[in-house]
């Protein structure tokens, strides 16, 4: 047998590797998804298919250009989940080019060009929906109207033809409808209050369908923090800084200011509390340091949802507060024992 | 309010109270500790190597010559007492059986290097018998004698930290007197899983255990100024939860003893529980502060081996000559314990060991790698743990997840110290605390990536301490050249000086004469040039011998 001489420590814990973590995420992303799919039918299947499919293609070639073991690498899911993440992110029934364009910012830009696995400072998931928000912004605001049992409405057909779509022709826009979140900003900003009550909201299709995803991530997360494949710092300074400033508002003018619990089930924020934020790569890996990075992610959230152009603003967040890391890192080392 | 804030701090993860650990699921240990302790002793012709540094500090000097017989416990080498300063980090080395010695000769030893070291080579007769001046005078009252006389027995016997450290057990004993210990822990928390020599020690010789920790407080007690002695002094006995018989049989022998001093208490069972660091922070809350020793806290730190030993050497009169060595692993045919005389090489205990096994001498955290079987047992050998060998997975890069850091038990930042080490940004690294890693091997063994990131620290620190002698060498060698050159510069002033001064003296005694013996050189010097110039040198010469 050829092996290096091996040197201690000769345990290892079991079951542990990037693969596994990996699947681990993979495996508490399906609740959210299964409700995605409920919701949103094709729409979701040609997203994560397309989306992945593409993601892999561009990880190989990349792997290939800069000579790295494709099978060693292809095999640590790494990609898969970053695509996974990003096509759960973009608007369902997305069209090819768009998630290609999205795929070429994650894979390409934000993580090959760093350094590959390990090396990237920006969140790659968050890096390609950001570009293709600010590229394309009329085809990342419209999303399809959450219909119960989705498959049975719109047929894969039709679904093809939505996805094969050129940048400038029209789609469905019949049946697709601004956010909850959408909605409530543009309230906001031409100076009406609330279009709807806070029950209202709660309970209207929109805002039922982002409820139930949310919380369907949510359990996901909670396995994930169960399992300790992420620790409780990131989720919980993330939501609770968003809830407390989103509290401060709405206890200030409840009537332009939407309550915390609505922040916390709209939009991406379970996502992006549980899976987005917790990527280690990019994220502060001090437990101090940890809490001051989601702090700071749930907060410019809150900001940039409530007074930003964009509808919503985790990507923004997380990237803001990636370029944060460094320095929180630096300043928040653990103490060293008997220093 | 403090205690609100190292709650907090505790449970942000901030390591204020409790450090890393690891908690392996299967600790292994039920594969050797259930077994009755087999006692090993050489039969005639079996060779036992005894290589001549066994501890951490300088070789002793050798007593015996190829061909000399040797009786059991005979003083091969001894300690160096000539030069009295290097002399401190050295303990004698004795005979384990009797036998005669047939070489003396470099063989291999348990080392990471690989190399060879100096080796007694004894053929036993397999008599293992004491001759006159095998065993020492029994020191039974010991409580009627000093410590510096308990100290020399206890280096007298060759006794080092037999928990793997090897340290000469006397200097830990030599307490600085302005510093008095008031806290002696005896460590038999042995929380390496497979290892279970100090787990069978404890529950077959706890009675001994114990004598030698009183002997060792007698012997700190004794170091006071009688009349200043006003510290309580307490013997903290950690074990880990994991060995309730080791407790028991501890707490038993502790009864009839009825000594308030002596306390045993159960520590968490987590790696590494008996780092020592990590031990004297489970059982008394004290750090011992970094680059510092624990008794910089009034603590020093024994293992249970080393208690018995003590006892042995102080009250019997032997010296250290044997061990309790765990065999097991899945490639071992008898896994258990066995008391063998040092010496033995690791093939001989083991019998057949499968083709494609791994022979590691001490656990699977921190053991080391043997290259071959023919290594003897030696002081510091706990364990020998033969596993299938296996390929290790290939690494990843570092995807900075943190568990190494959740898990570091120094509360370092692992992933920035592999990082620097591969860059060899030594200095960062240093600066992230790198020399209080303790090589455990937590970090490793949690990393998603399976980098083997304590090769990458141990590199580090080698390089590190090389760089250090090779700066240390240029400087010695900067100075040396230096005063070379002041010297030089000194002489060559002196001797300018000192012309300076015979001239001086020359002139103003007897300038008179002086002038006029001149006077007349150079009028005869003229003559001489004017009949030849070739004498002129010569002649100039003659000139200046009054004056010189
Ligand atoms: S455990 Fe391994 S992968 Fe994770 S941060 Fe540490 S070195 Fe990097
Ligand atoms: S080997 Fe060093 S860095 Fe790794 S866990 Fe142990 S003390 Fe920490």
């Amino acid at each position: 047998m050829n092996v290096t001489p091996p040197t201690a420590p000769y345990l290892r814990q079991a079951n542990q590797s990037v693969d596994g973590l990996m699947r681990q995420v993979i495996y508490a992303l399906l609740p959210g998804t299964l409700v995605m799919l409920w919701y949103f039918g094709w729409g979701i299947v040609t997203n994560l298919v397309m989306g992945i499919g593409f993601a892999l293609l561009l990880e190989a070639s990349m792997l290939r250009l800069r000579a790295k073991a494709l099978s060693l690498f292809l095999q640590d899911y790494s990609v898969v989940v970053t695509a996974w993440l990003l096509a759960l992110a973009l608007p369902a029934f997305a069209p090819w080019w768009l998630l290609l364009i999205a795929m070429v910012f994650a894979v390409v830009i934000a993580k090959h060009l760093y350094g590959g696995l390990g090396q990237n400072p920006f969140n790659p998931a968050m890096v390609g929906y950001a570009a293709v928000l600010v590229s394309f912004p009329l085809e990342m605001t419209r999303w399809v109207a959450p219909l119960d049992l989705s498959f049975m409405h719109i047929s894969l057909s039709e679904s093809l033809q939505a996805v094969g779509a050129t940048l400038n022709q029209t789609r469905w826009d019949a049946i697709t409808l601004a956010t909850p979140l959408d909605t409530v900003k543009t309230a906001l900003f031409s100076g009406h209050t609330l279009p709807l009550s806070e029950a209202q909201h709660l309970l209207s299709a929109a805002g039922l369908s982002t409820e139930m995803i949310n919380l369907a991530f949510l359990a996901g997360g909670l396995w994930l923090w169960y399992r300790r494949v992420i620790s409780w710092h990131i989720p919980l300074a993330l939501l609770l800084a968003l809830t407390l400033s989103a509290a401060v508002f709405w206890l200030w003018d409840a009537q332009h200011y939407p309550s915390p619990l609505f922040h916390l089930l709209s939009g991406g924020t379970m996502l992006t509390a549980f899976f987005i934020a917790t990527d280690p790569v990019s994220a502060s890996t001090t437990p101090v340091g940890k809490l001051l990075y989601a702090a700071g992610i749930g907060l410019f959230t809150y900001l940039i949802r409530t007074w930003g152009a964009y509808p919503d603003a985790f990507a923004f967040a997380v990237i803001i507060m990636n370029m944060a890391v460094p320095l929180l890192d630096a300043y928040t080392r653990p103490r060293v024992y008997g220093h | 309010m403090i205690k609100a804030w190292q709650w907090l701090q505790q449970l942000i993860g901030e390591h204020s109270a409790s450090f890393g650990s690891i908690i392996p699921p299967n600790d292994h240990k039920a594969l050797s500790n259930q077994q009755p302790v087999r006692r090993l002793r050489p039969s005639a012709g079996d060779e036992l190597i005894l290589p001549l540094q066994q501890h951490r500090g300088d070789k002793p000097k050798l007593n015996v010559r190829p061909g000399d017989y040797v009786y059991k416990g005979q003083m091969l080498a001894h300690a160096d007492t000539a030069n009295s300063a290097k002399n401190t980090r050295c303990v004698p080395l004795h005979a384990s059986t009797s036998g005669t010695i047939t070489t003396i000769a470099d063989r291999p030893i348990a080392h990471p290097s690989g190399l060879n070291d100096t080796c007694v080579i004894l053929q036993a007769d397999g008599l293992d018998q004491y001759g006159a001046d095998g065993l020492m005078p029994a020191l039974a009252n010991y409580t009627e004698l000093d410590s510096a006389c308990l100290r020399q027995r206890i280096r007298d016997a060759g006794i080092v930290g037999l928990g793997g450290a090897v340290f000469p057990a006397a200097i830990k004993l030599a307490v600085n007197p302005q510093r008095p210990v008031d806290t002696l822990i005896i460590n038999g928390a042995e929380c390496e899983p497979y290892i279970t020599c100090d787990d069978v020690l404890m529950r077959d010789k706890a009675a001994e255990i114990l004598a030698g920790a009183q002997i060792m407080l007698h012997i700190l007690q004794a170091d006071d100024d009688p009349a200043a002695d006003s510290i309580t002094r307490r013997c903290l006995l950690g074990v880990e939860a994991n060995k309730p018989q080791a407790i028991s049989s501890l707490r038993a022998a502790l009864a009839p003893l009825d000594d308030p001093r002596l306390e045993v208490v159960v520590v968490p069972t987590q790696y590494p529980a008996g780092g020592e660091k990590q031990l004297i922070h489970a059982l008394t809350g004290k750090e011992v502060p970094t680059g510092g020793r624990p008794a910089d806290k009034g603590i020093i730190c024994h293992n249970v081996a080393t208690a018995r030993a003590i006892y042995r050497a102080v009250v019997l009169g032997e010296p250290l000559i044997s061990r309790y060595v765990t065999l097991t692993g899945a490639g071992v045919a008898q896994p258990g314990n066995v008391d063998v005389p040092l010496g033995l090489r690791v093939g001989a205990l083991l019998g057949a060991t499968p083709p494609d096994a791994q022979l590691i001498m001490g656990g699977p955290m921190m053991g080391l790698t043997l290259h071959s079987a023919q290594i003897p047992v030696v002081k510091a050998t706990n364990c020998i743990l033969v596993n299938p060998l296996s390929a290790k997975p290939a690494a990843l890069p570092c995807i900075r997840c943190g568990q190494c850091a959740q898990h570091c038990p120094a509360g370092l930042l692992p992933q920035q110290l592999y990082w620097y080490a591969q860059a060899r940004d030594f200095a960062k690294a240093e600066r992230h605390a790198l020399f209080d890693c303790i090589e455990c091997g937590c970090c490793a063994y949690v990393c998603p990536s399976h980098i083997p990131l304590v090769d990458y620290y141990r590199f580090a620190k080698a390089e590190i301490q090389s760089q250090r002698t090779a700066k240390a060498k240029a400087e010695h060698a900067r100075k040396r050249h230096d005063f070379h050159q002041e010297r030089l510069e000194r002489a060559q002033r002196e001797r300018t000086e000192r012309l300076a001064k015979h001239k001086q003296k020359a002139q103003s005694h007897n300038s008179g004469q002086q002038q006029d013996a001149i006077q007349a050189a150079l009028a005869r010097a003229k003559a001489k040039k004017a009949q030849q110039q070739l004498q002129a040198k010569a002649s100039t010469r003659n000139d200046q011998e009054p004056t010189a």
